[in-house]
């Protein structure tokens, strides 16, 4: 086991994929009975310090259909100077460049340690990078302050030939134009109007009228087109001083009311402008905001206070009543500036919500960030603003742009979808299966803001028949090809080639459960669930899991029929049943004690995170420190909790440090300040420390938590944990073993022995 | 209250007082008890009627006249003097009319023989008795000549009419001499007088003295007594004619005789008249032969024609064949006349129904229970007691009020009165304000409303006991008692919201299109802008003015400008959305001047700077107007937009225009939507307007076809103003447009008000006329109103009136002041009833009616083809004459047209309205222009009307240089333009200098610094300033007369022969104009054929 360990792990390293199945059951057939479908995490960005972009363009297979990428897997024939595609099995030349190749020279991607390879391209005009920022202006004094500063800190990070733009917003929008001297210029758009984009452009002189003078125009239309969008270091000091001269939005706002708050114009325009001034260019619209759109297309919640912002219970009585639309207004707004490649990030905050539920797709389908906190003026959101421009090892940013990802299968496969931050460029083809999984029908998804971490669930359909077995030791093979704007301006393309065993899950069983990816399928089948909860209800989608899990006990335990104490999984499967418990208690799949947005916000970095983020967000890690010994990582249970222990959780969206009670009083009583006991001190501090570490890598910031034993705030780590204890089991009350939690809600353990007994019994 | 209360000194609010206090006291104080004081006045008036009904009479006379005619020559000139009537006459028959008047003649029976030869003079007479005719004719043709010759002799006569030249001095005798004598008596029993006079009359001229007496008051104590003297001599036609100035002293002799030919007194008809020609109505005036009309021109008509017949025959030979100009009415000599008649002493208001001076005297008014005709003047000061009456009349009844009107700085503005919380008294059922008509009963504990009759308790802390006579003994500590303009401070209920109003605010919006920049309109109103603002209008000695400032700029977007004091810079927001105009922002559009100075200043520095470069041509209009309105709602203010605007609005926009000027359309049925808005748009724009208090002042630029039609609807339903500067050009049009933009931004302006006319029972304000909005039929909404603006209001009988109360207007005007103060402006009028027409007849204003009769013409054009609102006013005029003719002037030849004294000039200033671009337009005349004007006149007030449709023409040379007055006018026609001298003509909008082809060289160089004729600059703007008499003097006229007029003349620079003269003789009304309007004699003899076909 080991070894598939090890291959996984190396795998991941080299390519940033993680399949669920490792070695693939060879007909459609079996595949399906294998309930955990076939499918990997892809993230396509990955960083690797090792991997030199070559600057040179890639070879593509010469089939119109297929255009694959040469790579390691193909068959070659040095001396006709041929190469035979591994997907389609065209044979093609090889192109003039290539005319000094041999089996001792091979060009970089034959070579197998190169199964991902990036190419630069160096072709066409770069582009620049373009931020436009779109500003709430009904902030509280202090909070605008703070955004305000954070902005213009955020101009001293970007590069000196990024564009960036303006746009403010409240009860009106303004496009702020920043290429004057002198007086100070916006064009002003009522903040209730939806306009078309046509519109919007011509309202902002992007259109050239038709102008007999044309031929002459050309040259101008950049010019034109960047009154809005000006190269940082050209106007860093006018920017700085607009940002610093910011008011808050200066329309009154009576008693009893909300604020008028034109986010979705203010957005609409965004991305009309961007449309229309640089179609197919990364860029990146950044909204900030601090409350729900209250007027106008995309209003969440009207402006009376006292009519509160929906809930999801009124949303389960359909009582939402701006939801619906609001929600079609960013959709559309979304798939716009996913068309045009460009991305939206949303950094909400606020305490209430701020219609994030709404808004998620412009986020969601267009690879851009959600933030969520509760003010401007927190290290959470400055931090996390900062780390946003964060330099990879190169002193590059950790963004791309205006990404395609194309897969490439073998016959054998097909696509099914794919779930993560993209949207579908509706390229059909030969591989494209029929029955969708997330984002499907199409081999070709757009991701118009990637990071290093993006993850995309990709999923397969297994179409080889029954009765046309692969021949023992074929592989499959699958190629993803992701052409990006790096964030150099370049233009870059990475391709990943990797290929599985192929093997007969009749005869070869063990080997493929052996070659399980537990926590690669967990996560693939955590974001089905996700994708499913979107649009279904949510029991209905837990009933789905729990069924696709006792079907996996069913296929995989070892058991004898109707006997639930004979149940055993081997080591490959044994995690999965308990990251499906604490699946179905996460707050992507329980919205209880969630706000809409919140659930969304989860839901938002669940879909995009690397397989080890999202395992955290499934089961948070939780860490003890104690005098016993050194910090271990321990059960996520109630039985953790103890007196004499601190705790440290990470649920990736919280840091919970916990003291228990013993370390509590201690602390209370202030031994860490005398010197006898710096042992103690030590102790308070390590997990501060180790939290510390956490905080600096991960974004977006978690929210920290630093509570003890009946702290108000204990109530992160104790919703998490396993209620193994609690106020219904009174025979461990008051036993040392842990906490009790006042909860209604299954233990691991009962979970577990229900599922046993399901997963033997002949009923199902 | 407090200020009356203070004021406790005799006159109460004596500030008018003081002034004059000797004076009135005096001679008023007098007037109620003695009969004296009335005499004088009434001696004017009096006279007026006393006239008319001489004119009967007088009518014989003027055949007398004519029968002086033989004398003519000599005689005419007294002949004319006796008053135009004869002049007129005799015009008619000298001008163009020849071929009508031939035609009467020919009609007529006489004439055909006799006039054949003398032309249409004799026709005239014909009317009359043939003899008659020529006789009167001849007595026409005298005066026409006496005209001329008079002039040396007459001056002292001054009878007046006749000749013009002596007029100004006539004048004051003219009066006199027919008026007073036929007064003087005749007023007391008008009835009797018509027709006792002419038999009274004699013995009034006799008496005359009396008459005279006024007069003396007046002035010409002198000379009436001179005039009277003369006149009788005059009368006495004979010989005497010549030497006596106006006819009128002639006559009388003879005149006596007839006793009707009283009328004489006109005395020059006397010859003949003396026996027949009853007065001659020379008074009357206008009437004329209908071709022959000469004589009759006044009074003619009667008798005396016949009597004349017999003259004629030394007529004829004497009769040139032409009317001569100088015979029929003057309206230059009927403005001197009154000028020197009654513009000595100070109008009292006290009595009811009195007429007022001309506007065209300067006089000052003491307000002692009506309000100044400054406010309100009416077309007739005696109103029909039943609508029958008024029906057959046909004389308008209107009023012409001007509420906010600018007093001259010797008349103190009206008191404000403040009752506290209570807030004005009003009556329980009508609603009338307290004033001085409402009568106080039981002991002062109740008041029964003058208008409705509704018996009101009196609130207990406004009790005041009686005096014996009824009155309040504080009568004269309140305004509101004893005053008839006031003003009340408004309490919280009549605000809008019931909240008092915030100070008012204006917006600055100009357009910043490429025509714009590129006239250099843009950076010379900037400049302007930045000393101008420190101009506001304030209230009273407030020490700033509390009126908050914003500015946007425009093409085809708008450019809002953020100048709130704290800003390093201004800032610009443009709003692109004009579909859906708003206002980008609240806190720093509207400022406070003093606060934000260097914000504004760098702003103005900058817009010039900013558009420099701008290829935007097409502009949008609606929007901006909405994003003035939309600001001033969001700000919770009224105000005022001034709007710079260049050019038709075509961008794609709400009130979108396109260019639909099609010059094809003038005469047919459709030209009347080249007088309508192009589309609705702007209707319901104005409306919002009106609601928020939005008044917008519209100041045009255009170099082509901008459709001012549409544009002009905001402006005119927001009671605002518009100004046009076709092809403006800086070099040449700065001076007039910032001396216009100065004056419209500094005048003083109410906001967000309501007018309402309250009438006492039996008459009913029916129709109102000016800028303003109306949403229902009795409240007159005006976003804003300043001292321009004039509102005309017509009164219809819903019931009969009583002769005793009289009838009485109350002008209610509800507004914000400048400052932001809630008011009522109270204007409180009482006119007098009549039963007989003649009172009607007597007591009416010519000018007024004009006024009023133009704002109905011009508000026809936009329903009805423009020929039919031009016959209409024919025919409405032919009406009102012939009524008089049937009802009032004495029997007489059909053929004399007789006109009533105060109506001599309904003719010619009617033919004037005719003949105006909007009625009757010229080749060269655009469809802006036709829009423009009928914009303006439907605000006009009577003194602009007058000016504009009658222009000013004054000869500079003729007078000696170290005059300090202005030189005396003279009649707008060609014919008295001297090639050897150099006039200046004014209309309110336009000025210019003639100058003769043979003006001595002396005077080209002092005045134009070049050494000939053929040097001037035609079309010069500018005289050079130099250090001479000439000069100084004539550029000093120009600027007086400037600033005589709201808006600012151009002067343009015209020499004779030029091809500029076209422009010029545009404006000599009398003449045949270029686009076929009649001249003033034509015209004359057509309207007499059309009252003689009414009255056959």
């Amino acid at each position: 086991m080991a070894t598939y360990l090890e291959f996984i792990q190396q795998n991941e390293e080299r390519d940033g994929v993680r399949f669920s199945w490792n070695v693939w059951p060879s007909s459609r057939l079996e595949a399906t009975r294998m309930v955990v479908p076939l499918a990997c995490l892809l993230t396509p960005l990955r960083e690797r310090p090792d991997l030199p972009p070559v600057q040179y363009e890639p070879v593509l297979c010469s089939r119109p259909t297929c255009k694959a990428i040469l790579n390691p897997l193909c068959q070659v024939d040095y001396r006709a100077k041929l190469w035979a595609c591994n997907f389609c099995f065209q044979r093609n030349q090889f192109p003039p460049a290539y005319t000094g190749i041999s089996e001792v020279n091979q060009p970089a991607e034959l070579m197998p340690q190169f199964s991902t390879i990036e190419y630069v391209i160096q072709r066409g005009p770069q582009s620049p990078l373009i931020f436009l920022y779109v500003v709430d202006t009904c902030l509280e004094e202090d909070d605008l302050q703070a955004l305000k500063e954070s902005l213009q800190m955020s101009l001293s990070l970007l590069p000196p030939d990024a564009l960036v733009g303006l746009i403010t917003f409240g009860r009106m929008v303004q496009v702020h134009e920043l290429s004057c001297e002198g007086i100070s210029k916006s064009f002003v758009f009522r903040g209730t109007k939806d306009l078309t984009a046509k519109q919007i452009q011509d309202m902002l002189g992007l259109t050239t009228p038709a102008m007999p003078m044309q031929q002459a125009r050309p040259q101008e239309h950049p010019f034109v087109s960047s009154r809005f969008l000006q190269p940082i270091q050209k106007i860093d000091m006018n920017l700085t001083d607009l940002l610093g001269e910011l008011q808050r939005d200066p329309w009154p706002v009576t008693q009893g009311k909300r604020p008028l708050r034109s986010t979705g114009v203010a957005l609409s325009i965004a991305v009309g402008l961007l449309e229309g001034t640089f179609p197919n260019t990364g860029a990146r619209i950044m909204l900030f905001t601090g409350g729900p759109p209250t007027q106008g297309p995309g209003m969440v919640v009207g402006d009376e206070l006292k009519v509160p912002i929906r809930s999801w219970h009124d949303i389960e009585k359909d009582n939402a009543r701006f939801m619906k639309k609001a929600t079609k207004h960013y959709e559309m707004l979304a798939n716009r500036a996913a068309t045009n490649g460009h991305c939206i990030d949303i950094y909400a905050c606020a305490l209430d919500q701020t219609g994030l539920l709404e808004m998620k797709c412009c986020a969601n389908l267009t690879g851009g960030h959600m933030v969520m906190g509760d003010s401007f003026n927190t290290s959470l959101f400055k931090q996390t603003f900062q780390r946003i421009f964060s330099k990879d090892f190169n002193g590059n940013f950790r963004m791309a742009f205006g990404a395609t990802l194309e897969v490439k299968t073998s016959r054998e496969l097909k696509i099914a979808g794919a779930i993560g931050p993209c949207v579908s460029l509706n390229v059909k083809g030969p591989c494209v299966s029929e029955n969708e999984l997330g984002v499907g029908g199409t081999s070709q998804w757009k991701i118009c803001g990637l990071d290093p971490t993006s993850t995309l669930g990709i999923y397969f359909e297994v179409v080889n028949q029954h009765n046309a077995p692969i021949p023992q030791g074929g592989r499959g093979a699958i190629q993803f090809v992701t052409q990006y704007q790096h964030s150099s301006t370049q233009r870059r393309i990475r391709v990943t080639t990797v290929a599985r065993n192929w093997a007969d899950a009749q005869s070869h069983l063990r080997h493929i459960e052996a070659a399980f990816d537990q926590e690669a399928a967990a996560v693939l089948m955590a974001r089905l669930g996700v994708f499913r909860a979107e649009s279904e209800e949510g029991p209905d989608v837990l009933r789905w899991l729990d069924r696709q899990l006792i079907r996996l006990c069913q296929k995989f335990g070892q058991y004898n029929k109707e006997d639930p104490t004979s149940f055993r999984l081997s080591d490959s499967f044994s995690l999965y049943p308990q990251f499906m418990f604490h699946l179905r208690r996460s707050p992507f799949l329980q919205v209880f004690n969630n706000s809409p947005d919140e659930s969304s916000y989860y839901r938002h970095h669940f879909a995009r995170q690397d397989l080890t983020q999202s395992l955290i967000m499934i089961q948070p890690i939780l860490y003890s420190y104690s005098f016993h010994g050194p910090p271990e990582p321990v059960l996520l249970d109630s039985s953790s909790i103890l007196a004499d222990r601190i705790l440290l959780m990470d649920t990736f969206f919280q840091i919970v440090i916990y003291l228990g009670e013993t370390i509590a009083q201690w602390r209370k009583a202030g031994y860490q300040d005398m010197p006898e006991y710096e042992n103690f001190k030590h102790l308070l501090q390590a997990p501060l420390d180790d939290a510390q570490e956490i905080l600096q890598a991960r974004f977006p910031m978690p929210r920290y938590i630093n509570t003890e034993h009946g702290g108000s705030q204990a109530r992160f780590l104790l919703s998490k944990v396993n209620p193994s204890q609690t106020h219904n089991n009174l025979y461990t009350w008051g036993q040392e073993t842990g906490a009790p939690i006042l909860t209604d809600d299954v233990s691991l353990q009962v979970f577990m022995d229900h599922l046993k007994k399901l997963a033997v019994s002949s009923a199902c | 209250m407090n200020v009356n209360q203070s004021a406790p000194p005799v006159p109460p609010f004596g500030q008018p007082q003081p002034v004059y206090p000797g004076y009135h006291q005096s001679s008023y104080g007098g007037q109620p008890g003695s009969t004296a004081p009335p005499t004088h006045y009434g001696a004017y008036n009096g006279p007026v009627p006393g006239y008319q009904e001489t004119l009967a009479p007088g009518v014989s006379r003027a055949p007398p006249s004519l029968g002086a005619p033989p004398a003519t020559t000599a005689q005419t000139p007294c002949g004319q003097a006796a008053y135009g009537q004869f002049g007129q006459g005799d015009v008619q028959n000298g001008p163009s009319s020849t071929v009508q008047m031939q035609r009467l003649s020919g009609s007529q029976p006489f004439g055909s023989a006799p006039l054949a030869p003398v032309v249409s003079q004799p026709t005239v007479l014909q009317p009359y008795g043939p003899l008659p005719t020529s006789s009167q004719v001849t007595a026409q043709l005298a005066g026409m000549q006496i005209s001329g010759a008079m002039a040396p002799a007459p001056p002292t006569l001054g009878l007046g009419y006749g000749p013009p030249t002596s007029l100004a001095s006539a004048s004051g005798s003219f009066p006199n001499s027919g008026l007073y004598g036929s007064y003087s008596q005749g007023q007391a029993p008008p009835l009797s007088q018509t027709q006792g006079h002419p038999g009274a009359q004699p013995p009034q001229r006799s008496a005359p003295p009396q008459a005279s007496s006024f007069t003396p008051p007046a002035s010409g104590g002198p000379r009436m007594p001179s005039m009277s003297g003369p006149l009788l001599p005059g009368q006495g036609f004979g010989g005497p004619p010549v030497s006596q100035p106006n006819h009128v002293s002639s006559p009388p002799p003879q005149v006596l005789p007839p006793g009707t030919q009283m009328t004489g007194p006109p005395g020059p008809p006397p010859p003949m008249h003396s026996s027949q020609q009853p007065g001659y109505q020379l008074q009357q005036n206008g009437s004329f032969g209908p071709g022959r009309g000469p004589q009759p021109n006044y009074g003619s008509p009667y008798p005396g024609a016949p009597t004349f017949g017999s003259q004629p025959g030394p007529p004829q030979p004497l009769p040139p064949k032409r009317l001569d100009p100088d015979a029929i009415p003057s309206p230059i000599q009927v403005i001197e006349d009154d000028r020197n008649n009654r513009g000595s002493e100070p109008f009292v208001t006290g009595v009811r129904g009195q007429v007022p001076p001309l506007v065209t005297t300067n006089f000052l008014v003491k307000d002692q229970g009506n309000a100044s005709p400054r406010y309100i003047r009416c077309t007739s000061y005696n109103i029909p007691c039943t609508s029958d009456m008024a029906k057959q009349a046909q004389v308008p009844l209107a009023a012409v009020i001007k509420p906010l009107a600018r007093l001259p700085p010797e008349e103190a503005s009206p008191y404000v009165v403040d009752h506290g919380e209570s807030g004005p008294l009003r009556c329980n059922r009508c609603k009338a304000y307290m004033c001085p008509f409402m009568q106080f009963i039981e002991g002062g504990r109740r008041f029964q409303c003058c208008f409705c009759s509704c018996i009101n308790d009196v609130p207990p802390q406004y009790f005041q006991h009686l005096d014996h006579t009824g009155k309040r003994v504080d009568a004269y500590d309140r305004p509101e008692l004893s005053l008839g303009s006031y003003e009340f401070l408004a309490t919280v209920d009549y605000c809008k919201n019931n909240k008092f109003p915030s100070p008012p605010a204006f917006i600055f919006m100009i357009d910043v299109s490429y025509n714009a920049i590129r006239s250099g309109l843009v950076r010379l109103l900037c400049e302007e802008l930045k000393s101008l603002l420190d101009c506001l209008p304030r209230e009273g000695r407030a020490e700033e003015s509390a009126i908050r400032v914003g500015f946007v700029t425009y093409n085809k977007v708008l450019h809002f400008y953020n100048v709130k004091s704290s800003l390093a810079q201004p800032q610009m927001m443009v709003v692109s959305d004009v579909a859906d105009m708003f206002v980008p922002l609240l806190d720093g559009f509207l400022v406070n001047v003093n606060e934000s100075r260097a914000v504004i200043t760098s702003l103005l520095d900058q817009i010039p700077e900013m558009f420099a470069d701008t290829r935007e041509t097409e502009t949008v209009f609606a929007p901006v107007i909405q994003a003035g309105m939309e600001a001033l709602k969001a700000a919770e203010c009224a105000g005022k937009l001034f709007l710079f605007h260049t050019s038709l609005p075509i961008a794609e926009a709400p009130g979108k225009l396109k260019n639909r000027d099609d010059r094809k359309l003038i005469n047919t049925d459709k030209e009347k939507t080249l007088f309508q808005p192009q589309t609705g748009a702007y209707q319901t724009l104005a409306k919002e307007c009106v609601a928020q208090g939005c008044c917008v002042d519209l100041f045009l630029f255009p170099n082509q076809y901008v459709d001012v039609a549409t544009l002009c609807v905001v402006p005119q339903l927001t009671g605002g103003s518009v100004y046009k500067y076709a092809c403006f050009q800086v070099e040449n049009d700065q001076e007039r447009f910032l001396s216009d933009l100065r004056r419209d931004v500094q005048k003083v302006v109410g906001f967000d008000a309501v007018m309402r006319v309250r009438t006492s029972t039996g008459i009913r304000a029916v129709d109102f006329f000016g800028a303003f909005y109306m949403s229902n039929t009795t409240d007159v909404e005006l976003a804003g109103l300043d001292g321009d603006k004039t509102v005309t209001v017509e009164f219809k009988h819903d019931d009969r009136l009583n002769e005793e109360s009289g009838a009485l207007l109350q002008c209610a005007l509800l507004y914000t002041s400048c400052a932001g103060q809630r008011r009522l402006r109270i204007h409180n009028l009482a006119l007098n009833c009549c039963t007989q027409l003649a009172d009607l007849y007597r007591n009416c204003e010519t000018d007024t009616l004009i006024n009023y009769m133009a704002k109905f013409a011009y508000r026809g054009v936009l329903n009805s083809p423009v020929k039919t609102v031009r016959d209409a006013l024919i025919t409405q005029c032919a009406q009102i004459l012939a009524c008089y003719r049937k009802n009032c002037a004495s029997p007489s030849s059909a053929g004399q047209l007789i006109l009533p004294e105060c109506m001599k000039l309904l003719p010619v200033y009617l033919n004037c309205v005719l003949k105006s671009d909007v009625l009757q337009p010229g080749a060269e005349v655009t469809t802006d222009d036709r829009a423009y004007v009928r914009q303006l006149v439907t605000s006009m007030d009577v003194a602009e009307t007058n000016v504009f449709f009658y222009p000013r023409l004054l000869p500079l040379t003729k007078s000696p240089i170290e005059s300090t007055t202005e030189p005396p006018a003279v009649r707008a026609s060609e014919e008295r333009l001297s090639d050897g001298d150099i006039y200046l003509l004014e209309n309110g909008l336009n000025l210019f200098l003639w100058v003769g082809a043979s003006v001595q060289q002396g005077v080209v160089q002092s005045l134009f610094s070049v050494s000939s004729f053929s040097q001037i600059t035609s079309g010069l703007s500018i005289l050079p300033v130099l250090d001479n008499p000439l000069s100084k003097k004539v550029r000093g006229l120009v600027d007086s007369l400037r600033a005589q007029r709201s808006r600012y003349m151009k002067l343009i620079v015209v020499k004779q022969e030029d091809k500029l003269e076209m422009l010029f003789k545009h404006f000599l009304v009398e003449d045949k104009s270029l686009s076929g309007g009649a001249s003033y004699v034509d015209f004359l003899c057509h309207m007499h054929k059309e009252i003689r076909q009414l009255l056959s």
